[in-house]
């Protein structure tokens, strides 16, 4: 059904617009199946409004938006029978237990009461939530949370899930398990559209890279790629005093020719680098006079590096981005 | 092969999870009224979980019941007997009203959550989560009138209808509840809190029940306030109960007692459909 020739999503110029904000403002993406694909972007970057209008929750003000060649306006029934959402609040229902929330979500996609039943157990076990599967969602902790509103998403395997946010506020383990789970579903098939403000996260799983800030995708492509256009790597160095990082700021500019960035340590700075040569040089001529370095490190630039080099400012620094997902937010906060 | 292997057996569940992803056929999709019933059974599984909500639906119509009988039911009826045999009816039917008007800070509750976002994900047809849940509150219904139905046999209350009497009129109420819940669902999509929802709801409760003929005979009330009662539905669904508890219901008072059903799911069902359909958050 899912011929390669037809791309899993497909928008142009996608537009969302909430008062004077532009939220969404003219994405462009294609994403082949059976791949992750990782929309990448800082708090209020306009993540999960483009999540939601592919979801079809949404509806965009201007472009289109096609999943497997349906329209997610004109087609809306067509794309919901192929997608699933686990949305960045949990989707799931507080007052039901976790096997009851599998149980209803089998039953509506058609299942028999049985048959969802058996689903639905069948899933507990794969995520290991056999013990809690009959204590009510609201005794959860959010790896748990996270875990089963994930199930809830596959209990028929979509051909594509969408993922909002699938690992903000889980501790390490939980993330580390939400990742295996995820990695396991691409093995199985599914497209996965992921969205996450850790470039950690996106660099692990993505395929490709939609990094998007105020609305607008400033960087797409394979994570190699991006970091490539971050200048060929990094000089990393850190100092055993402080209180020299002025003068060696002042000896890396010199050297390598480039702006030197103060990590938020204060006893570190890094500089994108074109040429390992000059990199041994500004070394030398750092120890030369006579500024103590406690260590070095030379490598590929981060995928941070890749944000402040291409948007002049850190990731995750939301400065001046009022977006649509803070204005639902603050609704949302308003009517609980 | 050995690779993949190694990685799933970190993951939970390992091999059972590999076996819990692999695509499967999808089952045929769920139709209308399975999608409606499903809804009705998570209202009810929310019933078992938080029983605590059938209280009000418990207390209130009994509270109402001793109060008016025994305070005003001599005043009003010559004695709290004559009272209990006209205003019985009636206050199963103000139980009945009261009780409606979960649906919509239900209602309300759910859009303000996450979930709303799966079931509007999901293919199924669209009314079916207000639909179901409405279906659900039959049980809350069927409570809030059965108590006060035997407080009354306890205080003295003799329904000439007999046993059959009072259950059509059971059954009818149902019909009712479920027309005017879509008053307060219409409030539930349109506001944007559970309190507000309450703020607007209660006093027009109030209106449409003591603005009514549940409580007393409208004759001795001025002409202008008797026009409004004879036009509120909740009147004419208390005539109905009324007629038929005691035996004598006429064609007319049932019919008109449908047809304010029918005008009340015309006038709020589709305002209702077509805010719901239009959420976003």
């Amino acid at each position: 059904m899912t011929s390669d020739s037809v791309l899993a999503i497909e928008t142009s110029d996608l537009v969302k617009v909430y008062g004077e904000t532009r939220a969404v403002d003219g994405i462009d993406l294609a994403v082949r199946t059976g791949a992750v694909y990782s929309v990448l972007g800082p708090n209020g970057a306009g993540k999960t409004t483009t999540i939601r209008m592919l979801a079809t929750l949404l509806r965009p003000d201007s472009g289109s938006a096609k999943i497997f060649g349906h329209d997610v306006v004109t087609e809306a029934d067509e794309v919901r029978s192929r997608i699933s959402l686990t949305g960045q609040s949990t989707s799931v229902d507080e007052e039901l237990t976790g096997l009851e929330n599998l149980i209803l979500v089998g039953r509506l996609l058609g299942y028999r009461h049985a048959d969802a039943k058996a689903r639905a157990t069948e899933l507990v076990q794969a995520f290991d939530l056999t013990e809690a599967a009959n204590r009510l969602l609201k005794t959860y902790s959010g790896g748990e949370r996270r875990r089963i509103d994930i199930a809830a998403s596959i209990v028929v395997t979509p051909d594509l899930l969408f993922l909002d946010e699938p690992t903000t506020g889980l501790d390490p383990r939980s993330r580390a398990q939400v990742w295996d789970i995820i990695r396991a579903m691409v093995g199985e098939g599914t497209t996965v559209l992921l969205t996450t403000q850790y470039l950690e996260e996106a660099d692990h799983l993505a395929d490709r890279i939609a990094l998007i800030d105020h609305g607008k995708v400033i960087a797409e492509g394979t994570p190699g790629e991006l970091k490539a256009s971050a200048g060929s790597g990094a000089l990393h160095v850190g100092l055993v005093d402080p209180g020299q990082r002025a003068k060696a700021e002042k000896t890396l500019t010199t050297v390598l020719g480039v702006p030197v960035h103060r990590d938020s340590d204060p006893a570190r700075l890094s500089a994108r680098i074109f040429d390992p040569d000059r990199a041994a040089q500004a070394l030398r001529e750092l120890t030369g006079s006579g500024i103590e370095i406690s260590d070095f490190a030379l490598g590929q630039p981060s995928l941070d590096e890749v944000f402040l080099a291409l948007t002049g400012r850190p990731a995750g620094d939301g400065t001046g981005t009022g977006t649509g997902r803070e204005a639902a937010t603050d609704k949302k906060e308003a009517t609980v | 092969m050995t690779t993949t292997a190694t990685r799933t057996e970190q993951a939970p569940g390992g091999d059972t999870l590999r076996q819990a992803l692999s695509t499967r056929p999808r089952p045929r999709r769920a139709n209308p009224v399975y999608a409606s019933l499903t809804f009705a059974w998570r209202a009810l599984l929310k019933i078992k979980h938080v029983p605590d909500q059938l209280g009000d639906a418990i207390i209130f119509p009994i509270m109402f019941t001793l109060l008016f009988t025994y305070l005003f039911g001599g005043a009003i009826a010559g004695s709290p007997g004559n009272y209990l045999h006209y205003f019985l009816p009636g206050v199963v039917v103000l139980a009945v009203a009261l009780t409606s008007m979960y649906t919509g800070t239900t209602l309300n509750l759910d859009i303000s959550k996450g979930i709303f976002d799966r079931f509007r994900s999901l293919p199924i047809w669209r009314p079916s989560v207000l639909v179901g849940a409405q279906l659900g509150d039959v049980v809350r219904y069927a409570i809030a009138s059965v108590f006060p139905v035997l407080l009354g046999l306890v205080l003295g209350f003799r329904p000439d209808g007999g046993f059959a009497g009072v259950l059509l009129a059971l059954l009818f109420l149902q019909v009712f509840a479920f027309s005017l819940a879509w008053i307060w669902t219409l409030f539930g999509v349109l506001l944007r809190t559970p309190s507000a929802v309450q703020g607007l709801t209660f006093p027009i409760q109030f209106l449409l029940v003591f603005g009514s003929n549940i409580l007393v005979d409208p004759q001795t009330m001025p002409g202008w306030l008797q026009a409004i009662v004879n036009v509120n539905p909740v009147s004419h669904a208390a005539t109905a109960v009324r007629g038929l508890m005691h035996g004598t219901v006429t064609a007319g008072e049932l019919g008109t007692a449908f047809l304010s059903c029918a005008v009340l799911i015309w006038l709020f069902a589709p305002p209702t459909m077509y805010l719901y359909n239009r959420q976003e958050r």
